[in-house]
């Protein structure tokens, strides 16, 4: 093994300006994926992450097969997966094994277009592990303008889907669409799995839409606190990630995941240690029975 | 919103539950705050309960007692407007129950809250009061919506531990924040469903006396659906006890006997009074055993 392969820095300069593209995509995944990973995490759907990016991989390496732009084949998928997930799977159990059922499938047709596929054998590993050179400008606008529709959807309906996923009986009972923000946040989650996949691949999606908000709330309870944290945690994963990974001739995958589970393991670490020291925020002097009158 | 002065002493049972509910309830100083109006439920052939008239007046405490499956989770569900009646109407201080009415507060049994939730107890409260809305809440009125919620917390004696994990509290302490959640909005109306269950003795005399000193202070109406009267005897007015296709309103003593209870269920029930308890012997599944979920309930 060849450390040069790794962390190499020479030339650094110029190689940054040829992945600009990939930068810019790179942070605004990390801002769609750290705010959709605390959502992500309070509906418990990590495995649905990872079903729907297979099904975005499918789509996209069916449109690169056919010629089309390899974004919108990877929209397709993820759309298709994220409805069939939605409207088949509304309770648990039903949704894992849905998915259970159609990850391989979707890996398999993937597999299957990107055999039939002739061209540049890079695009094909890139889309299951991910790629620095990979976003031209037509790209690079699609994958923005995904992602601004993702993060003003996502704002619009936050108070009631936070509701809705903390406790969906309640949320229904003062009047919130629970049963329409479930499959409506399964569409979000399929736009911002579609846009990942172009630029980390279909397998790691789930180290910028999962690992950052699960980090985040091992450190804080604080429901503005965590996704912004998430968001912090995506963007220094996939951009660290990526400026990493120019150093070498490797995937950005290992950088991006790497940077993505320390930082679990750090706030994980944090947490542990606030568990056994007690959260500060709690003030053992004023219990509830020094307030409560005893009434009873 | 119920004006203070309005609130009732203990026991003045003002509301006729006779009266018949026909046309449209105006409101006004004298509109109950929930009346049911020939109400009936049935899931095809069976027929929960029909014919239900009660008023239910402001400040009043009523027990919503009776078998599993009778019905009484179900009964709150159309009081929330999350489930139509076969037959009958339902009024929220004279106007058509409808989902999402901030007239009422809810209260559910105590579930294990993943400790993970990321949610501090002063957000569980914040819910009840702005957690239905669109957007993210980060517009005017925040100040005011922290001093309600700040309010709601220290009512209920929740104030030291706002700002904890609302997962790592206690299960008495998650109740009395889900109080303050469902007491935030300054609800007419408190709809409470099992509340205690689960809790040990001391959390479940301090939610008691909480909604107690609630309806006394704020004129709250309180539906207080429970398996176990004997947590709440202190503060019942009336009592609706739901069994066997059919039944009854009145106070404890009118309600809770051996010859009422016997007629209802169809079977020999024995209603034993001792030492300021009442208990009930020979109702099946009446909770003598016990806790025991009442998730199973027809509809619920």
């Amino acid at each position: 093994m060849n450390w040069n392969d790794v962390f190499n820095f020479s030339n650094y300069g110029e190689l940054v300006v040829l992945v600009q593209n990939s930068l810019i995509a790179g942070a605004v995944l990390g801002i769609v994926g750290g705010l959709l990973s605390a959502f992500v995490m309070m509906r418990d759907l990590p495995f649905a992450v990872h079903g729907v990016s297979e099904m975005s991989f499918a789509g996209a390496a069916g449109a690169l097969l056919i010629g089309l732009n390899v974004v919108i084949g990877s929209l397709a998928g993820a759309i298709l997966a994220a409805l069939l997930i939605g409207v088949l799977g509304s309770r648990a159990r039903d949704r894992n094994s849905i998915i259970g059922v159609l990850m391989p499938f979707a890996l398999g047709l993937g597999v299957l277009f990107l055999a039939l596929y002739h061209g540049r054998s890079a695009n094909k590993f890139g889309l299951l592990t991910g790629q620095i050179v990979a976003v031209d400008d037509p790209q690079l606008r699609w994958l923005i303008g995904t992602a601004i529709i993702v993060v003003i959807a996502l704002l619009a309906i936050w108070r009631p889907l936070a509701f809705a996923s903390t406790d969906p009986e309640l949320a229904a009972a003062r009047g919130v669409p629970v049963g329409l923000l479930s499959p409506a946040f399964m569409l979000l989650l399929g736009l911002g799995v579609a846009v990942a996949v172009q630029i980390i691949g279909a397998l790691l999606v789930l180290s910028v839409i999962c690992t950052p908000a699960a980090a985040a709330m091992r450190v804080t309870a604080s429901p503005r606190l965590v996704p912004i944290l998430s968001m912090v945690f995506g963007l220094v994963s996939v951009v660290g990630g990526i400026l990493l990974a120019l150093g070498g001739s490797l995937p950005i995958s290992p950088y991006v995941t790497t940077i993505s589970f320390v930082i679990y393991l750090v706030c994980r670490g944090i947490g542990a240690r606030r568990n056994r020291h007690g959260w500060s925020s709690r003030h053992p002097a004023a219990m509830p029975s020094a307030e409560t009158p005893a009434s009873a | 919103m119920t004006s203070a002065s309005s609130a009732p002493t203990s026991g003045a049972a003002a509301s006729g539950a006779g009266r018949e509910g026909d046309g449209v309830p105006g409101s006004g100083p004298g509109t109950p705050v929930l009346r049911l109006s020939e109400a009936g439920l049935a899931f095809g052939p069976r027929r929960l309960w029909s014919g239900l008239t009660l008023d239910v007046a402001a400040g009043e405490f009523i027990a919503v007692l009776g078998a599993n499956g009778s019905g009484k989770t179900t009964l709150l569900r159309t009081i929330l407007g999350l489930q139509s009646l076969t037959t009958g109407s339902v009024w929220i201080n004279g106007a058509p129950a409808r989902r999402g009415s901030t007239d009422i507060g809810y209260v559910q049994q105590q579930r294990r809250i993943d400790p993970l939730t990321p949610l501090r107890a002063r957000d569980v409260v914040r819910q009840g009061l702005d957690g239905h809305r669109w957007g993210i809440g980060l517009g005017r009125g925040r100040r005011e919506a922290t001093r309600k919620v700040d309010a709601a917390l220290r009512s209920v004696g929740a104030l030291g531990y706002a700002d904890a994990p609302v997962g790592l509290l206690s299960g008495g302490e998650q109740q009395q924040v889900r109080m303050a959640q469902a007491l935030v909005a300054d609800p007419s109306l408190l709809l409470c469903d099992e509340p205690l269950l689960s809790l040990d003795l001391n959390s479940q005399a301090t939610i008691t006396g909480l909604i107690d000193r609630r309806r006394r202070e704020r004129g709250t109406a309180v539906l207080f659906v429970t398996h176990e009267i004997n947590p709440v005897l202190p503060f019942v007015d009336r009592v609706l006890y739901l069994a066997g296709g059919t039944f009854r309103i009145g106070t404890v003593d009118e309600v809770m006997t051996s010859q009422t209870l016997s007629a209802m269920y169809g079977a020999p029930i024995e209603v034993i009074r001792a030492g300021g308890r009442i208990l009930v012997a020979g109702a099946p599944d009446s909770g003598w055993h016990g806790h025991h979920s009442e998730t199973d309930e027809a509809g619920g």
